[in-house]
């Protein structure tokens, strides 16, 4: 994986430095909340419900041992013992004093992290496929590219005052395991003649107003990738709407001009900028690829006992198809039945890590769906490292079942959460579990949010559900049909709320219905899609 | 009755504003009738608290309960972690907050 050089190190110790002296200056008085604010956020900091919460930036979701331990280690000296990892493949620390901020982010990047751009109007943290450069049905590693756009995209003078903030994920695969067009920008990394290049799709999101990324060029040559970027960019900085922040992400100015018209602005800015030398030097990138080599693979036993039911059922859901047959990619959930998804203690989070040194080639990744992988397990180790994960409260065989949901932190710990999600999280998990029905479902994307703003992807759930302030009472609302995946899709509201226990008994009724309709090896959403919402909603509401 | 609510600006505690001083339990706060903005405007000035706010609150038989949900799990603390809370031993004590 990427390892900074000088450069990239200077410039995270300057900031730093910079952010120390401006904390310094607000616990002092010289600096006022307003003129502070912007300061903090540009660093990660935000003020939360209980205290300030610390978003550090985990690129395109990978990390080493060294790095997963200091995540642990700053969970127990400056948090109440754990973290949670979000939806965008970073972590969050929920118990922040300011008075530590400044010496957590020197511990971080003694380890090459920070939390820059993890808040504010800029580009955000580069998201990407959690298998990326481990995953059997991939074109090439995305993760150089995403690099790259890493290094072009921070401090980026033009991109740091957006008229909103902006997400870029990276794909290269055609199974999209990154919610690519879901994105204010998705490219995937494609072959066409026989060259490798970069396919763009603009304009996608989730939030108040979910859109579906259209494909505005089919290739861009990879030499000129940060260039086109770039262009998408200036456009959008140029025309977005800053005087209205519910209107201001570029999906609605894509929607508002048509993706044609914005295309040809795009084009025409492109061909503008080809000759300005906006593109880094192609050295940069072959720099940079070396970083993501392949490891040393070993041949080894390409069989398991499965003889312990128990094992066979976590290999069964928990391991993801490698590039090399002794290996697989092992898929950690941090989704216990009735835990809060996401979360994992500064113990379990070192534990992690020292499998991913002992077991995964010292690397790991996050998801999005808020779990954790190592990427390079051979099958030979698999058992131990069940063994071991299950003894740390982690082996949960659940991955992409009903139990693996994705919930937001919600109105337990976000200021602008109207309503909880982990509890309805946690219910859900336990009464599936109890029941034994979490295994007859198969693939079922539950994903839960406490606002409008998504964080939880409701839209995007096979079943989704929206937490709303109904008078001050809880209230939520269902979804069903949405995927992230490359079928990609938005979910339809059912009709009206539930109450918290009511909506348990939603999901309850809308399983049921799906287990008595479905056809074959269907699908939750495979048997919504073939029957549409009319019989759902009878379930739901006759 | 109406009542400051804010977070401390060196720990970003939620706290309360007792008359004299921010605490730590909303049970502490007290009524401000119409003089909460003028309090606000002193308290922020002198940075003993950050981004301080009015709200509605109502003096029950087991004290203060602020009206909007929001408020109470900040007064309490999160619903999922009893042991996060201010009454950790207590569990029951989040029926409060619902």
């Amino acid at each position: 994986m990427y390892a900074y050089d000088q450069y990239d190190q200077q410039m995270v110790d300057a900031r730093v430095a910079e952010f120390r002296d401006q904390a310094r200056r607000r616990l002092e008085g010289k600096l006022t909340e307003d003129q502070f604010k912007p300061l903090r956020l540009m660093n990660g900091l935000y003020l939360q419900l209980h205290a300030y919460m610390l978003r550090v930036a985990i690129p395109y979701g990978t990390l080493n041992s060294r790095q997963m331990t200091a995540l642990g280690d700053i969970a127990d000296k400056y948090d109440r013992g754990y973290g949670h990892f979000t939806t965008r493949q970073n972590l969050q620390y929920n118990w922040i004093k300011l008075e530590d901020a400044a010496d957590i982010l020197a511990d971080l990047a003694k380890v090459e992290m920070h939390a820059i751009q993890t808040s504010g109007n800029c580009i955000r943290n580069i998201s990407s496929d959690h298998f990326a450069g481990a995953a059997k049905d991939e074109l090439i590693d995305p993760r150089p590219y995403a690099e790259l756009l890493r290094q072009w995209s921070s401090f980026h003078p033009e991109f740091t005052y957006l008229p909103r903030k902006f997400k870029i994920a990276v794909i290269a695969a055609e199974k999209d395991r990154a919610a690519m067009r879901l994105h204010d920008i998705g490219i995937q990394i494609v072959e066409k003649d026989g060259e490798i290049g970069a396919r763009f799709y603009v304009g996608g999101g989730m939030g108040r107003t979910p859109m579906i990324a259209p494909m505005i060029r089919d290739f861009v040559p990879l030499d000129q990738l940060i260039t086109y970027s770039e262009a998408c960019l200036r456009v959008y900085n140029r025309y977005g709407r800053r005087d209205n922040k519910y209107k201001a992400r570029i999906k609605i100015l894509v929607h508002e001009l048509g993706a044609e018209e914005y295309t040809r602005q795009v084009e025409e800015e492109f061909a503008h900028m080809l000759d300005q030398g906006v593109e880094p030097p192609r050295e940069e990138l072959e720099r940079i690829k070396p970083f993501f080599a392949d490891p040393a693979f070993e041949d080894g036993p390409k069989t398991l006992d499965r003889t312990d039911p128990d094992f066979a059922l976590w290999v069964k859901h928990n391991t993801h198809q490698h590039k090399h047959d002794s290996y697989v990619s092992a898929v950690i959930s941090l989704k216990p039945v009735g835990g809060i998804p996401g979360d994992a203690t500064g113990e379990q989070i070192r534990i992690m890590a020292q499998l991913a040194k002992q077991y995964s080639v010292d690397e790991l990744r996050i998801m999005h769906t808020q779990n954790v992988v190592l990427p390079h397990v051979k099958i030979a180790d698999l058992y131990a490292i069940w063994t071991a994960l299950g003894a740390a409260d982690l082996g949960a065989p659940n991955m992409d079942s009903i139990e693996d949901m994705i919930a937001c932190p919600g109105l337990d710990y976000c200021a602008l959460a109207n309503a909880r999600s982990i509890p309805l999280a946690q219910r859900i998990s336990e009464r599936f579990d109890a029941s034994g029905k979490t295994e007859k479902l198969g693939e079922l994307k539950l994903k839960i949010s406490g606002c409008i703003n998504a964080c939880g992807h409701h839209h995007a759930g096979h079943i989704g559900i929206l937490g709303v302030d109904r008078k001050g009472v809880e209230n939520y609302q269902l979804s069903l049909g949405g995927s992230e995946a490359e079928d990609v899709s938005l979910a339809k509201i059912t009709g009206p709320g539930f109450t918290e226990d009511g909506v348990i008994e939603a999901v309850e009724k809308v399983t049921d219905l799906y287990l008595n309709r479905r056809e074959g090896e269907e699908r939750f959403l495979d048997t919504y899609r073939r029957i549409g919402m009319t019989p759902f909603k009878e379930a739901l509401y006759d | 009755m109406k009542i400051l609510t804010g977070n401390d600006l060196r720990t970003g505690a939620v706290i309360w504003w007792d008359g004299e001083n921010w605490s730590l339990y909303v049970d502490n706060a007290t009524d401000v009738g119409e003089n909460g903005e003028e309090i606000l405007a002193r308290e922020e000035a002198l940075r003993r608290v950050n981004v301080p706010y009015i709200i509605e609150a109502e003096a029950t038989e087991d004290g203060i309960r602020p009206a909007h949900i929001k408020d109470r799990v900040r007064a309490l603390g999160p619903t999922v972690r009893p042991d996060l809370t201010l009454q950790p031993k207590n569990p029951e004590a989040l029926d409060w907050i619902i």
